[in-house]
């Protein structure tokens, strides 16, 4: 072969070499283009052929899409990716990835998604992040693909299992392909058999449902294995619903118990009924919006501490407040129960009218700091953050102030004030100062109630009314003046609720336990512990 | 007559001879125009700002002119979220202040609570709010959506491809008259389209229920019988956002399981941090984020009237809007605010909407609108992802339901009945 032969048989050779390469980046210019143009439908297509394109900047292009991110530039029909928002967003090249400057949010046209191309991004991009180097992204690709089972997904993840070190990733891993499998019909029995198995052994609802998707769509060994195996998971998570029933009882009954333990001192031990005890809930509520509002601009990094900042800020407002209702309306109304509720009453209104003129009559945005946000799971159950916490603060408020009242010297004057109050006059007690300080006291832990709820209900004027019947139930169901009634009669009512939602619905529930509670009274009218001797009378 | 007594009588024909005083005088002067929102107790939430965008409206038009030659007046009275006494205050708008027509009330029960006094005085009423149909009252015109203009369209959506094929239900609401018809109508019209009795779930809860943990537990174990579910939410006010903060706490993600909204607007999600919800979705007849110019102009006008950049827009606000511009044309047409010509006169009154197109008041008191689904965005505002090619005409009662499905509802003659049997050819109820 000469030379010359040798170059005319190269040149064409290199050339569809050179011409393939530059197609290439071409085809991830006209799959992108593909990507923002026309409208769902074509859209998903576009998601499909872009994943399948094996391009390397695939996966943040699409990750894009899915958040919101991607957009085009108006002036130059540029795509490009954001980050963050408001009036500057730094921009990326989506094609390239380098940097692309600035612009403002009005000169860019987001790219529209849905959820349905949502769940197509996700089953896209689960198989393309298989590999990733960060764990987390690898958990996240193996749960993605475990409920969107995809089934062109297999292909990726037999060498992602071979190659992953994590045992729980792994474990991830074989469980989606096995749901893969299971719900593709192209595979043989005997694999689907190995398959029910893995999901069975997974647990869970989203392993529940696979094996009934399989068991409509088999037939013969596999569908009676599919059924049992749905049967098994099934009776597992009733196990695990016994459990949850319990927990989301005594959470509630942590709420309940929050809520009511203020008004345990002031009507509980004072006898003051106290309708106003609601608002005192409520000012504790606003002063955490107040507290993160003004962090917001003086000091963004402590935004994560603001609810515990919050904490003896709500106290001291919400006790103040109580002292100067203590002085200016409650002692002259000792003794005169109708006269107080009514004066009460009153009060509460005008302090919900009063704060839906200074902060609006909408709800006020209080955020959850990232510690009390999210859930993990413990076996089958679900267990949020936020209400762990409440729980756990709720516990630490009544070992508080049982300290308080047992163990120092006020409590021990107000004690002696409201078991015997000339007595206590008599050796020297200021009774009117004990007073105003027992009703701070109630008050101010009603705000500490407050700073918990406005984690978990709608900071707004109303906030305190949902909670005064409930308050008033737990006490006086507990046992009036019995700080150990209240603890208990919070968490029973709470579980009790929470078994009789399942069945019962929200609103029967929340009845029967009304009946229960009235019938409850009848047998005993002092209550669960029920305060004995002469301090009674 | 003792003294006291003639105190009284004297006092009392004082204030009839005011009254007649003031009113002759508004009569030759302004035209009243009642507006009956809450501006206190728990639905202050909602209607306080329908109040504002009212005294908005009636700003510009005077600015515009007035009406007839004369300004307007706004008479705003607090019914304070109690039900009866809408109906005291309709009474007061209506015979001591004499006005021209009224503006008002959101919830179902104060609208029920107001109608026999607006029947009784002759009024007219505006209400804006999506309602549960199966009404249509001389004396009242619905400029929120009925049934047909809200859930239907959103449950369809749903049951298409590009909604995700939806085949199980869970119909969540809050324990009153909009829901539950609501949902009747929902559960009939599922029934129809061949779902199942078990692939529809149905759960009440009290007003303000703020204790979701079991209920969103339930709403996931429905949602993992292998088919796609979706809610659709007729929960109301408040408890919406303890709802949805524990559907992001459960990790409920919309791609898995859609909620789709008739109650959540914009106004609701100020209050909430919507990151959680992207995705889930609303259907409306108005949304904010609807880009064309009359919506952009009205979105600056009530910012500027609000002076607040930040305030917000949604549908029962537009349902005003499109509402008193109708009743403007109205009075114009007949020249006159006398009830009867302007509830005769009105039907067939064409306005431009703020969404793009013109709505059409109808011979059964509804309106014509579009209807829209729109997905949550992480700023708290909503992105159409769905519309009806047309407007869609509000219809008074559905034709799902057994007993309402040969009612027609036309308030022009020869029919002149709110709840007319169109196949036994004669008028259940009163016909004037």
């Amino acid at each position: 072969m000469s030379q010359k032969r040798f170059l005319a048989w190269l040149l064409p050779l290199l050339a569809t070499v050179f011409m393939a390469g530059s197609a290439l980046s071409a085809d991830l210019a006209t799959l992108v283009t593909n990507l923002v143009t026309g409208g769902y439908s074509e859209r998903d297509v576009a998601i499909t052929a872009l994943a399948a394109s094996g391009e390397e900047r695939a996966a943040p292009i699409l990750q894009a899409l899915s958040a919101g991110d991607l957009y085009v530039r108006t002036a130059d029909k540029i795509v490009v990716i954001g980050k963050g928002s408001g009036k500057q967003v730094a921009l990326i090249d989506a094609i390239t990835g380098k940097d692309a400057g600035t612009a403002a949010e009005d000169d860019l046209d987001k790219v529209k998604v849905n959820n349905r191309l949502r769940g197509t991004i996700d089953a896209a991009v689960g198989s393309l992040t298989l590999m990733s180097p960060n764990p987390k992204v690898r958990r996240q690709a193996a749960d993605s693909l475990f409920t969107r089972r995809d089934a062109s997904a297999l292909a990726a993840l037999d060498p992602a299992i071979a190659a992953e070190k994590d045992s729980a990733i792994k474990r991830a891993m074989t469980e989606a392909r096995a749901a893969i499998v299971l719900t593709t019909p192209e595979t043989t029995p005997a694999q689907k058999l190995a398959a029910i198995a893995l999901v069975r052994d997974r647990g869970d609802r989203d392993a529940m449902a696979v094996l009934q998707i399989a068991a409509q769509a088999t037939e013969g060994d596999v569908k009676a294995a599919a059924l049992a195996g749905a049967e098994t998971v099934r009776n597992t998570l009733a196990a695990w619903s016994m459990a949850q029933n319990v927990w989301y009882g005594i959470s509630l009954g942590s709420v309940l118990l929050l809520a009511a333990i203020g008004l345990a001192i002031t009507f509980g031990t004072m006898g003051v009924i106290n309708m106003a005890h609601g608002e005192m809930v409520m000012l504790g509520a606003y002063t955490t919006f107040v507290v993160q509002q003004v962090l917001r601009s003086a000091a963004p990094a402590l935004n994560e501490f603001s609810v515990i900042i919050a904490l003896p800020l709500a106290f001291l407002v919400s006790g103040a407040i109580g002292v100067l209702i203590e002085r200016s309306i409650i002692r002259f109304l000792y003794g005169r129960a109708l006269d107080t509720l009514l004066a009460t009453w009153g009060l509460s209104l005008v302090l919900q009218q009063g704060v839906r003129s200074i902060f609006g009559p909408t709800n006020r945005e209080v955020s959850s700091p990232s510690w009390m946000s999210g859930s993990f799971k413990v076996g089958q159950l679900d267990v949020t953050y936020g209400r762990l916490w409440i729980i756990v603060f709720a516990l630490l408020v009544f070992v508080a102030l049982l300290a308080l009242l047992r163990r120092t010297p006020l409590g021990l004057y107000m004690r002696a004030v409201t078991q015997n109050r000339p007595m206590a006059a008599a050796v020297g007690i200021r009774t009117p100062q004990v007073d105003a300080l027992t009703f701070g006291l109630g008050s101010g832990i009603a705000g500490l109630a407050g700073v918990a709820l406005s984690q978990i209900d709608n900071v707004s004027p109303n906030l305190g009314q949902g909670y005064i019947i409930d308050s008033f139930m737990v006490v006086v169901f507990g046992g009036v003046g019995n700080l150990f009634g209240t603890l208990v009669g919070a968490t029973a009512l709470g579980i009790v609720n929470k078994f009789l939602e399942p069945y019962a619905g929200a609103v029967l529930g929340k009845i029967l336990v009304l009946v229960f509670i009235i019938l409850f009274i009848q047998r005993r009218p002092r209550g669960l512990f029920a305060l004995k001797g002469r301090s009674v009378e | 007559m003792k003294l006291g007594s003639m105190i009284r009588t004297g006092l009392v024909a004082a204030g009839l001879l005011a009254g007649a005083a003031t009113s002759a005088f508004a009569q030759s002067d302004t035209i009243k125009v009642g507006i009956l929102h809450s501006l206190s107790g728990t639905m202050a939430i909602s209607e306080t700002t329908l109040k504002d965008v009212m005294l908005m409206l009636i700003e510009q038009q005077n600015k515009k002119g007035g009406l007839l030659g004369k300004k307007l007046e706004a008479v705003v009275v607090d019914p304070a979220s109690n039900w009866p006494l809408f109906a005291e205050k309709a009474r007061e708008l209506l015979q001591k202040d004499k006005v021209a027509a009224v503006f008002g009330c959101w919830t179902s029960v104060s609208r029920k609570s107001v109608l026999p006094v607006f029947e009784e005085l002759n009024g007219i009423l505006f209400y804006p709010v999506q309602y549960e149909g199966q009404e249509s009252q001389r004396n009242v015109f619905y400029t929120g959506a009925a049934p047909n203009q809200q859930a239907i369209p959103a449950v369809d959506y749903l049951m298409s491809k590009e909604g995700g094929d939806v085949k199980r239900w869970v119909l969540a609401g809050t324990d009153y008259v909009y829901p539950r018809t609501t949902n009747k109508i929902l559960e009939a019209y599922l029934k129809q389209k061949g779902v199942a009795q078990a692939d529809i779930m149905i759960n009440y809860t009290p007003f303000g229920h703020s204790d979701w943990q079991s209920i969103v537990a339930d709403i996931k174990k429905f949602g993992s019988a292998g088919k796609k579910t979706a809610v659709v939410s007729t929960i109301n006010g408040d408890a919406n956002v303890p709802f949805y903060k524990e559907l992001g706490n459960q990790g409920i993600k919309a791609k898995d399981i859609p909620v789709v909204a008739f109650s959540v607007g914009e106004e609701e999600l100020a209050g909430i941090d919507t990151k959680p919800l992207v995705g889930h979705l609303a259907a409306w007849n108005y949304f904010e984020s609807v880009k064309n110019p009359a919506n952009e102009a009205f979105i600056k006008e009530w910012q500027a009237f609000k002076k607040n950049p930040k305030a917000v827009t949604n549908d029962p606000m537009e349902a005003h809007v499109i509402g008193f511009n109708m009743w403007v044309e109205a009075v114009k047409k007949v020249g006159t605010t006398d009830p009867d010509k302007v509830i005769a006169g009105i039907i067939g009154i064409k306005v431009p909407n703020l969404t793009g197109g013109t709505s059409e008041m109808l011979a059964n008191h509804h309106i014509t609108k579009p209807v829209l689904i729109g997905e949550i965005e992480a700023n708290g505002q909503f992105d159409v992802v769905w519309k009806t090619p047309g407007l869609v005409p509000g219809a008074a009662w559905s034709p799902i339901l057994d007993d309402s499905k040969n009612l027609i509802a036309n308030w022009t003659p020869p029919i002149n009945c709110g709840n007319y049997d169109d196949v036994a050819k004669k008028c259940i109820g009163k016909t004037k």
